[in-house]
């Protein structure tokens, strides 16, 4: 098992005649990933190059193709009001892609799809994979490989970097999950952290962090209480200033806390070693699976 | 985006806060008649776009007009953290007996708007939460149904017994709420709340950080901000859609990804050099956009050595070597560049790189090395 994407996944892309969503819907056919269909208002009865079938609406995409995923790359302004329209038309697993939401779009969203039982990943995420099985998002197949760590993080190109070092040392993964850089999220990190416990292909977690929040705090808690695989971590934003934003919407440090040395101290505290370069991510992983 | 306190007190009152009125002024002299106009005693204070105006000489009480004008003298043109007070708000003061903090937040924990009040305003409210949590009380709100008559009723009570005052701080705390969400606010703060010795209700301070993913539907609001108080480079990096923060080093930085560009600036660190800034170039590194970058970078005196790292993933990398190219030739460029470049391609854009005397490297690790050692 790998968590929340497999071989059952059926994805319509949000946006899929756009220039993003059109290339990232090539990438994931190419890669494997059943893309069932795409949806652009006022474009349906077309079809792709890759052929697949373009709809108006959610509703009518879901309806057509028994679709249960959708993944989001429409512009910031209309992104959450696609969020809802995938979860009114019964989808269970939503990725949004789009970053630039405003957060108040974000707080509306979050009881809307909750109540009618959606798990949104992001925005502002690179999406998730689990290798050799199904990608949704924008993170590059080839890196991957299949395994038995999963991979969690705040960031994109940084998980992209240290997937890549997993990847070269023999490690692979059983999933790859970017939640995004937001400060408000749909799924977090701890979220993951719990679905990943849970998961029998996942023998240990790569957690990447970073500066801001206390979601790191909220993980190490977790381990403390006891957890049933091996974690390593990275944090990125030791050299941050504080006060300043840091690309990510949610990398801050404000009022002297969500620092990387408050974070890592935390895993610390619980016995999590802290990786000082994405290189030793898998320095610490060939120790911990010995 | 942050925004003045005269332009913050505009959208309170819009929004049925209790604020004193006041006028700004640019020149000292003109105090004198808005200080008539108002009626004193007066209160002057520097419009900076930084906490920590009152320790910094930045407010002043004025009991006569000839003093408002001493005091607007002595407060313009000073320096605050680097900001040099070019306006100052004059604002009818107010007698106060107690002093309370109420704001507004998104709570990262909740995931909803929340509101945080407490009995002990007029301080540092990060200090509050640090040695007296207790006297904090925060209130998740949901959005849907919006601030509860109980929760206001609730925290208005926690603040004062009075009910009389208890009324007026509810009737701010909705205000307040209302005032947060309709603008699209990070941030919305009053420290002090303030109630007079004759039991009358003011917000006697104002601030509004925004939401800069929400600027868009706020014209009115995206006018308000102020350039002079930004770092020449963050100013140009947000025309041009980079992310920048600037440092103090001597390495300067062009990444994709905000982590990933974090975690370069803590490597350079790591190996013993300072990195002179963060930037990130975002998803698709286009060459305008190397370009741009670099131009910030340029600028930047202290630089000796400049970092590029693109993890391309799905990017041709031979795309980017030649846009860099481009960049160097255009540019001028005469300090060292070095380069690490991974993803769809990376062979042909090191060949492409190898003649041109940009330095390449292997990988992240080998490319902090070379440009801490080429920064000298």
């Amino acid at each position: 098992m790998s968590i929340l994407v497999d071989r059952e996944t059926k994805l319509i892309v949000q946006g899929i005649t756009g220039r993003d969503g059109g290339f990232h819907a090539s990438q994931m056919v190419a890669y494997g990933t059943k893309v069932v269909g795409g949806v652009t208002p006022g474009k349906g009865g077309q079809k792709t190059g890759d052929g697949i079938p373009v709809f108006d609406s959610m509703a009518e995409a879901v309806t057509e193709t028994g679709a249960n995923t959708s993944v989001i790359y429409v512009p910031a302004a209309f992104a959450a009001d696609a969020i809802c329209e995938a979860s009114d038309a019964g989808v269970k697993l939503v990725v949004c892609i789009s970053e630039g939401l405003p957060v108040r779009d974000m707080v509306k969203v979050l009881p809307f799809i909750t109540e009618r039982g959606t798990r949104l990943i992001g925005p502002n995420s690179p999406g998730i994979i689990s290798p050799g099985r199904s990608k949704v998002g924008i993170m590059p197949g080839n890196i991957h490989s299949e395994g038995s760590v999963g991979v969690v993080s705040r960031s994109g190109t940084l998980t992209y970097e240290i997937v890549y070092h997993l990847t070269r040392s023999g490690f692979g993964q059983s999933t790859c999950i970017g939640i995004g850089g937001d400060p408000i999220v749909g799924t977090n990190l701890l979220d993951t952290m719990k679905f990943f416990a849970e998961d029998d292909e996942t023998d240990a977690v790569v957690l990447i962090g970073e500066i801001g929040g206390n979601d790191e705090e909220l993980a190490a808690e977790l381990i403390k209480n006891g957890y049933p695989k091996k974690v390593a971590a990275f944090l990125a934003g030791r050299t941050a200033p504080p006060g300043k934003r840091m690309g990510h919407a949610g990398a801050i440090v404000s009022g002297g806390t969500g620092t990387a040395a408050e974070k890592a101290a935390a895993f610390a505290k619980v016995g999590v070693e802290v990786a000082d370069t994405p290189a030793q991510i898998a320095d610490i992983m060939k120790r911990l699976m010995a | 985006m942050k925004i003045h306190e005269a332009d913050a007190r505009g959208i309170f009152s819009r929004y049925g806060l209790p604020i004193p009125p006041s006028r700004m002024i640019t020149k000292a002299d003109d105090a004198r008649a808005a200080a008539e106009e108002l009626g004193c005693p007066v209160v002057v204070k520097a419009q900076v776009l930084v906490g920590g105006r009152g320790k910094a000489g930045g407010v002043k009480l004025a009991s006569t007009s000839e003093e408002a004008v001493e005091k607007a003298e002595a407060i313009l043109g000073i320096d605050i953290k680097g900001l040099i007070v070019e306006k100052v708000l004059v604002a009818k003061a107010v007698d106060i007996e107690r002093e309370f903090y109420v704001g507004m937040i998104f709570d990262r924990g909740t995931r909803r708007p929340m509101m945080m009040v407490s009995p002990a305003g007029g301080v540092d409210i990060e200090e509050v939460a640090r040695t007296t949590p207790e006297k904090i009380l925060k209130m998740p709100v949901n959005p849907d149904g919006g601030l509860m008559p109980f929760q206001v009723r609730r925290m208005a009570s926690f603040l004062s017994k009075d009910g009389e005052v208890a009324k007026q701080i509810g009737k701010a705390l909705k205000g307040l709420y209302e005032a947060f969400m309709g603008s699209d606010a990070s941030l919305a703060e009053i420290n002090p709340l303030v109630e007079s010795p004759d039991g009358v209700v003011w917000a006697i301070d104002a601030k509004i950080n925004l939401d800069d993913n929400a600027l868009f539907r706020h014209s009115d609001i995206a006018a308000m901000r102020d350039d002079s108080a930004e770092d020449r480079g963050e100013a140009d990096a947000r025309e041009a859609d980079l992310s920048f923060v600037k440092l103090d080093g001597k390495i300067g930085c062009i990444v994709n990804g905000a982590g990933l560009a974090m975690a370069t600036m803590d490597m350079v660190k790591h190996f013993g050099g300072e990195p002179a800034n963060f930037l990130d170039i975002g998803g698709s590194s286009s060459p305008e956009k190397v370009l741009s970058a670099m131009r910030i970078i340029l600028r930047d005196e202290n630089v000796r050595s400049i970092l590029i790292n693109i993890f391309g993933g799905i990017t041709r990398c031979d795309d980017v070597a030649n846009g860099l190219i481009e960049a160097k030739e255009k540019l001028g460029l005469d300090i060292p560049l070095v380069v690490r470049l991974t993803g769809t391609n990376e062979e042909k854009a090191r060949e492409i790189l190898a003649s041109t005397g940009i330095i390449g490297a292997d990988d992240m690790e080998d490319a902090v090395k070379k440009a801490i050692e080429a920064a000298g």
